[in-house]
């Protein structure tokens, strides 16, 4: 049975140029610049100054406070700075610089390849092993997984979902990840499953990767409690709500958390992050990226070193096409164009989109003609239109009211107007304002 | 027939004369006693209804004029002093003189010394923008110019220069009322006293990264040299984060700063052409 939550999404072309190629390793590049906060919360407190010799792995970065995570550095060398550095935010933050020399790596890292199956460490030894290691959500969001890993007090969560959907056009990293390291992935999901103290997961997969849905289900008889679901295409599959609903039809109330209806969700990628922390000692500084766009010579998925500059990716997949008009941070729908090729691939960085300018461009903005067509492709039940226009007058009780702090700003209402309304730019202003006028009522 | 006549205008007389006897007692017991001095002050106001004042519009200020016992806090800024101090005299209260401010954009970055290293073709909106990026030159602080500042403005006081792409105030037009300061997501803008003859002098920067750095994003980008803090002879200039800043109600416009700044992040506007200048242009 195929799988799909009930409310609005869309159906944008899929675009998965570089399905068929299998992750490469990109080679070293000459420098790296490290982004402090390249998760959701506090940006973590630099360790190292200019000058100081790091390993491969060494923990260059701690973090202040409990929504925060510790950052790595991912390759060996010396520190040329730690300074302020445009990254993918699109302003200046702070960024530790180091110059790469041959790898080395930190005393107790297993850097092979082998799969360690026997699961020897205790609940509290893989959140310490997840916090230690600065794994964030690698689906994009960037939270900080050991938080998702711990059920506060008081709630108990009794499923797992494994968010394999990449329902994002274009992208392909966790397609190429399921495929390629699928008994790691079940090992990692074997050690959330215990963590969490869960009997059942739970892996989401969209219908267009028949060969991960496979390879996957035919690994997860040798692990007890795991069951691959195909889920229908369509965008936004692997939005959390969205996915709590197709897999278990429990809807997360507003403002709530998964874990309020005993769920956890984690991404592929997480949990394969997870299984290198705790079964191989290695630390999160590297990542599947895909690079793809419908010009570039070889659409690729590479494995990447955190810090990496986009350059050097776009290089690797035959440089960079004449008639770009567009660099994407991310997939088409919720990516975020990039300002230069210097910015560093951080832990949230699943692909690079390179976009043609002919389709680059936005379409003109003309008056809502009230088809309502916003509304009924909006996954979480919202008036897109209704926000939009509140959030431009700055009518904010309104835009408090009709609930924009539920939007998950996956684009599909800007996707679908006919009459190009920039609605989802509006109601991300609103939100970001609601949430200020909130927390300033709390105080 | 005339019968009917009459029984409808006797039926008619009788209803509206009830209905004025009900209407009669209904306003007697629900009458509303208002200040007639309200009025009054209300008639002195610019009716712009700005919210400069930080109430929502004239009559609420009229209202607040009225109740408060001591006015000196209320200030319209649009008004003149002329009309406050009648309206003093309309509430028999006290009222503080105020200098009379004017709006001023502190940044120079024309792309003539910002160069555009990207372009946004995003929502025009100042505060969208300013969330999601440096902007088109990079600077982090400077102007963007969406024009969020114009838009907002009731007094048709301040344009986007096409050449420059930066707001520019007509400081005949501008009243203080703070609209634009409070729109611009940067607080490029602000009110600054208003001299004789629309002279002002002021650091027209906000960037408060390192000297490198600032010139780097901007030429014409305070460097925080300090050079200006040391010449000045009122004490009227700070340097704070690496940035200098002119305080209006201690300078004395007497224009020995801006020849010292080495990036000219000093502008002088409507002063007399400087004599050694001129002459050195002649040379």
């Amino acid at each position: 049975m195929i799988q799909t939550f009930p409310r609005g999404g869309i159906h944008p072309p899929e675009d998965k140029f570089s399905a068929g190629s299998p992750i490469k390793v990109l080679p070293l590049p000459k420098t790296v610049n490290i982004p402090l906060s390249q998760h959701i919360g506090a940006p973590s407190e630099p360790l190292v100054k200019k000058g100081d010799k790091v390993k491969t792995g060494q923990w260059i970065a701690k973090c202040k406070s409990f929504v925060s995570a510790n950052v790595h550095s991912s390759v060996t060398g010396t520190v040329t700075k730690v300074d302020k550095l445009m990254d993918s935010s699109g302003y200046k933050r702070m960024a530790i610089s180091i110059s790469t020399e041959e790898d080395q790596w930190e005393e107790g890292i297993d850097t092979s390849d082998t799969l360690n199956r026997n699961i020897v460490a205790t609940a509290d030894e893989i959140i310490q092993k997840t916090l230690d290691a600065g794994i964030v959500g690698l689906g994009g969001a960037t939270f900080p997984s050991h938080i998702k890993l711990s059920v506060p007090k008081g709630k108990t969560a009794d499923v797992l979902i494994i968010n394999g959907a990449e329902c994002e056009p274009c992208l392909t990293s966790d397609h190429r990840l399921m495929l390629e390291k699928g008994e790691e992935l079940m090992v990692g999901i074997q050690l959330i499953m215990k963590k969490l103290n869960v009997k059942k997961a739970l892996i989401g997969i969209e219908k267009n990767k028949p060969d991960a849905i496979n390879h996957l289900s035919s690994l997860a008889k040798g692990f007890g409690g795991t069951e691959v679901r195909p889920l229908k295409v369509k965008y936004p599959q692997g939005g959390e709500k969205q996915l709590i609903k197709a897999l278990i039809n429990r809807e997360v109330p507003s403002g709530g958390l998964p874990v309020d209806v005993g769920t956890v969700v984690h991404n592929v990628g997480t949990a394969y992050a997870i299984y290198e922390a705790v079964q191989k000692n290695k630390p999160l500084i590297e990542r599947v990226v895909t690079v793809t766009g419908k010009d570039l010579q070889t659409p690729s998925n590479f494995m990447v070193r955190i810090g990496t500059p986009v350059s050097e990716l776009i290089e690797a997949a035959g440089g960079l096409p004449e008639d770009t008009g567009k660099i994407i941070n991310g997939g088409p729908m919720m990516g975020k164009a990039l300002i230069n090729t210097d910015i560093p691939v951080t832990k949230g960085t699943s692909g690079i989109l390179l976009i043609p300018s002919a389709e680059a461009k936005r379409k003109p903005v003309v008056n809502c003609i009230r088809c309502t067509k916003c509304i009924s492709v909006c996954p979480m039940g919202l008036e897109p239109y209704l926000l939009q226009q509140a959030s431009e007058y700055k009518k904010w009780d309104i835009v408090e009211e009709e609930r924009a702090l539920d939007c998950m700003e996956c684009g599909s209402c800007s996707y679908i107007c006919p009459s190009g309304r920039p609605l989802l730019d509006y109601i991300r202003l609103g939100k970001s304002t609601v949430s200020k006028i909130i927390r300033s009522r709390k105080q | 027939m005339s019968d009917i006549v009459i029984y409808s205008v006797i039926t008619v007389s009788a209803m509206g004369t009830a209905a004025a006897i009900i209407l009669f007692m209904v306003a007697k017991k629900f009458n509303v006693v208002e200040d007639p001095r309200i009025d009054l002050v209300e008639e002195e106001l610019p009716a712009a209804n700005c919210g400069g004042c930080g109430l929502p519009g004239c009559r609420a200020f009229a209202e607040a004029l009225v109740r408060a016992d001591d006015i000196s806090n209320l200030k319209c800024p649009v008004s003149s002093s002329e009309a406050m101090s009648k309206i003093a005299v309309i509430l028999g209260k006290e009222i503080s003189s105020q200098d009379p401010l004017v709006a001023v954009v502190r940044c120079a970055g024309s792309p003539e010394y910002r160069t555009k290293t990207n372009v946004y073709d995003g929502t025009p909106s100042c505060t969208i923008s300013s969330t999601l990026y440096t902007g088109e030159a990079g600077c982090p602080h400077g102007c963007l110019g969406l024009g969020e500042c114009v838009e907002v403005c009731k007094f048709d006081a301040i344009y986007m220069n096409p050449e420059t792409g930066l707001p520019e105030v007509i400081d005949e037009n501008c009243t203080a009322c703070n609209a634009c300061v409070i729109a611009c997501p940067r607080n490029i803008i602000e009110l600054r006293k208003k001299n004789k003859k629309d002279r002002k002098i002021y650091v027209s920067c906000i960037n408060e990264e390192k000297g490198g750095v600032a010139r780097k994003s901007c030429k014409v980008a305070c460097i925080g040299c300090g050079k200006c803090v040391k010449v000045c002879p009122y004490e009227a200039i700070t340097l704070e984060n690496n940035l200098a800043y002119i305080d209006p109600f201690k300078c004395k416009l007497c224009r020995k700063c801006a020849p010292e700044c080495p990036t000219n992040a000093i502008l002088e506007i409507n002063f007399p052409v400087r004599k050694q200048k001129a002459e050195a242009g002649a040379k």
